[in-house]
């Protein structure tokens, strides 16, 4: 499975160009505006194809990262996946109980992250040393909240609340409970 | 004239107020009072900018959320609906040739969102009262941490905004649909119908020869299609807000209802069914339906595909009743099926809605090119490419696969969320006040072009640099609603800070420019009663 990083990181780039590309094209169109020159609009035909232009974009962003984006297949059959390690975590009042002191796995086997409250909506997300997220879930009270991941790079993580659950919330924060091995 | 003569009397005393007719002076308090909202939550966002480089004494943490939870509130309810409702009142007469149904229910509707905004404002200020925009806590509430009085005097505020916005959706339905005095009688359901979209007459799929004329314009057929979703926000809301407050009052009495709580994750699922009728309903279908009132009067030519666009202001509504689950993606219990079907796919066709009407407001324009770049315009081009922008970062992130690695990041609060408001809306609405300025003014004096012209220039580039800086550090982890004390972003928020004094900067030299315009007893009579009480919109000798 690929690291998340490399995924954001083409996700940057791509938006980038696309950001660039759109502010060229109003700054060229708010110059031409005000020029003469051709009026003529666009013909039908060609108007469809922007229409199913439109459509295939919208329809095969999300066809195509269901296809390369490696954990979305794991996420939606995880019922069916058996993890090589389970980490049952339950929080309450604010605070992360783990199953042990440090959490350890090896790199390559898939993790199951079984997160329970008992009191409001938190978040939990693991994130690297220099702060990046690896990934992320809600954690909705008396739910099954379950993320399956498979760690591609040995480290140490840290565990953190994602969501907002008051002013006590922003400190979730359990610096290198999770240890991946190579 | 003197500096001092125009502070008073405005730009060459062009600005008379006592001329004004109900109706205009109607829309100016609207406006008015929603720019002084903008500029509140402006400064509320810079505060909030500067905090997050390092908190600053005399503030805590419990003050920074509660400005957190005003801030947006403020936003769309003070600034924006006060703004969009004043307009609209306006416009919906304006553009049927009729007067407006009833001006003392829209006066009405213009007090009680200014009230009900100022009460839950003061209520977050003085009790700390912060569960986010979101009004609820994800039930089950939690009175550890806040007051449930100034809960309840928060909630209070918000249903005040909600009853003026109910009176707002009344007075633009029956606008459409009542025959005044003296004027040929038309079915009202027919006009609701043919408004709301409803109506096989407009049928895209008949024959051209079948096809019956629409009874209400384009324009007029996107505000009552966003009417639609501001009424069952307001319902949700207002019912929602009646449920957290028997929380709220069993705890002021001494009952804690926690063990009794309705499901989190469908409260979850209902709240941001109704919620997501502003962010991916009203605004867009108000915004899509202004982009195109405005080419339409600034080209003085009829809008290019019309009845694609007015078919895609239809589907943008329906959509807006399907997208919700892309708020719950990280929701593991959320149903897979919704996630897919609700959360990647029918939010997808935004991007279809969206781009059509991003492209039929271009090519409109381009068809009458050369056209005057005046400020109307300018702001248009601003608002047209906020959404450009705004628009696909917000379905890279409706996405299974990224929606992991982004959801309550900066990335959604930064190039989608501020680049949509600030850019797409906001930008869209100076557009439609620079325009509506000579009419609903009676042709006051704009003090100075040179402002205007930093206020578009600081404007656009503070508002994109910040959703932009924001963003980056969203892709570094910076998650949304969190307070970094050890400077681990420091050098993107200093970034999206310069660009915040930038957004802060072009909104006082857009105040200066429009107190200098009207003048300070301009403003005040904008205020005081009307001289005449014509039902006309404009005066007989405009």
């Amino acid at each position: 499975m690929v690291d998340s990083n490399l995924v954001l990181n083409g996700q940057t780039f791509a938006y980038t160009i696309y950001a660039i590309v759109i502010i060229l094209l109003m700054a060229w169109f708010g110059y031409k505006i005000t020029k003469t020159g051709k009026t003529g609009v666009l013909q039908t035909r060609l108007f469809t194809v922007l229409v199913i232009f439109l459509t295939l974009l919208g329809v095969s962003l999300h066809i195509v990262t269901n296809l390369t984006i490696p954990w979305v297949s794991i996420d939606l059959n995880r019922s069916e996946i058996t993890p090589d390690r389970v980490f049952n975590i339950s929080v309450a009042d604010h605070q992360f109980r783990l199953p042990e002191e440090k959490m350890t796995a090896k790199v390559g086997e898939i993790v199951l992250f079984d997160v329970t409250s008992s009191d409001l909506t938190y978040g939990f997300g693991v994130f690297r040393k220099d702060n990046t997220m690896v990934c992320q879930m809600q954690v909705v009270p008396w739910h099954r909240n379950d993320l399956m991941w498979k760690f591609e790079k040995p480290g140490i993580y840290t565990i953190r609340s994602t969501e907002y659950s008051g002013p006590k919330g922003h400190q979730m924060i359990l610096k290198d409970v999770l240890e991946i091995k190579e | 004239m003197s500096y001092i003569d125009t502070l008073l009397n405005g730009e060459q005393g062009a600005f008379n107020p006592d001329k004004l007719t109900p109706m205009q002076k109607l829309a100016l308090r609207f406006v008015v009072v929603g720019v002084l909202y903008y500029g509140l939550s402006a400064i509320e966002g810079m505060i909030m900018r500067m905090y997050e480089i390092s908190p600053i004494p005399g503030f805590d943490a419990e003050h920074f959320f509660a400005i957190m939870t005003a801030h947006p509130l403020v936003g769309i309810f003070g600034s924006s609906y006060s703004i969009v409702f004043g307009a609209f009142l306006f416009l919906v007469p304006f553009l049927m040739k009729k007067p407006l149904w009833s001006i003392k229910l829209g006066n009405w509707s213009f007090v009680l969102i200014a009230v009900g905004t100022l009460i839950f404002w003061l209520s977050g200020f003085i009790s700390h009262y912060a569960p986010l925009y979101t009004l609820y806590w994800p039930l089950p509430a939690d009175f550890t941490q806040f007051s449930p009085v100034g809960g309840a005097i928060f909630i209070l505020g918000i249903a005040i905004v909600m009853v003026g916005t109910i009176f707002f959706v009344i007075n633009i339905f029956k606008t459409i649909a009542y025959t005044p005095e003296g004027f040929e009688k038309v079915s009202g359901r027919a006009m609701l119908a043919s408004a709301t979209g409803f109506s096989w007459k407009e049928s895209i799929f008949r024959k051209k020869s079948k096809r019956r004329e629409n009874l209400v314009s384009l324009p007029v057929a996107a505000v009552a299609r966003g009417t639609v979703d501001t009424l069952l926000n307001a319902v949700i809301i207002a019912f929602t807000g009646v449920l957290i407050l028997v929380y709220m009052v069993a705890a002021i009495l001494g009952y804690d209802l926690k063990e009794t709580a309705i499901d989190a994750l469908l409260y979850k699922n209902w709240f941001w069914w109704g919620l997501d009728l502003i962010a991916d309903g009203l605004v867009l279908i108000f915004v899509a339906g202004t982009g195109y009132l405005l080419a339409m009067l600034i080209t003085g030519k009829d809008l290019y595909m019309a009845r694609i666009a007015r078919l895609a202001l239809w589907v943008e509504l329906v959509v807006s009743w399907t997208v919700w689950s892309h708020h719950l993606l990280a929701d593991q219990a959320q149903p897979g099926i919704l996630k897919i079907v609700s959360g990647e796919f029918v939010t997808a066709f935004e991007l279809i809605t969206q781009g059509l009407a991003f492209f039929i407001t271009l090519i409109t324009l381009w068809s009458a090119r050369p056209l005057k770049m005046t400020n109307a315009l300018k702001f248009l081009l601003g608002g047209l490419l906020g959404f450009g922008l705004a628009v696909p970062a917000g379905i890279i992130q409706a996405d299974i696969g990224l929606n992991r690695i982004l959801h309550n990041t900066q990335w959604i609060i930064g190039p989608h969320v501020h680049v949509a408001i600030l850019i797409g809306l906001v930008m869209t609405l100076y557009a439609a006040i620079y325009f509506l300025l000579p009419i609903l003014t009676n042709g006051a004096k704009l003090y100075s072009q040179k402002l205007a012209n930093f206020h578009f220039w600081a404007h656009l580039i503070g508002g994109i640099g910040m959703g932009a800086f924001m963003g980056m550090a969203g892709l570094k982890g910076m998650l949304r609603r969190t307070v970094y004390y050890e400077g681990e972003y420091n050098l993107y928020m200093i970034l999206a800070a310069i660009c915040g004094a930038l957004l802060l900067l072009a909104f006082f030299a857009f105040l200066y420019n429009i107190i200098m315009t009207f003048g300070v007893k301009g403003l005040i009579g904008i205020f005081t009663p009307p001289k005449t009480k014509t039902t006309d919109l404009l005066p007989k000798d405009a």
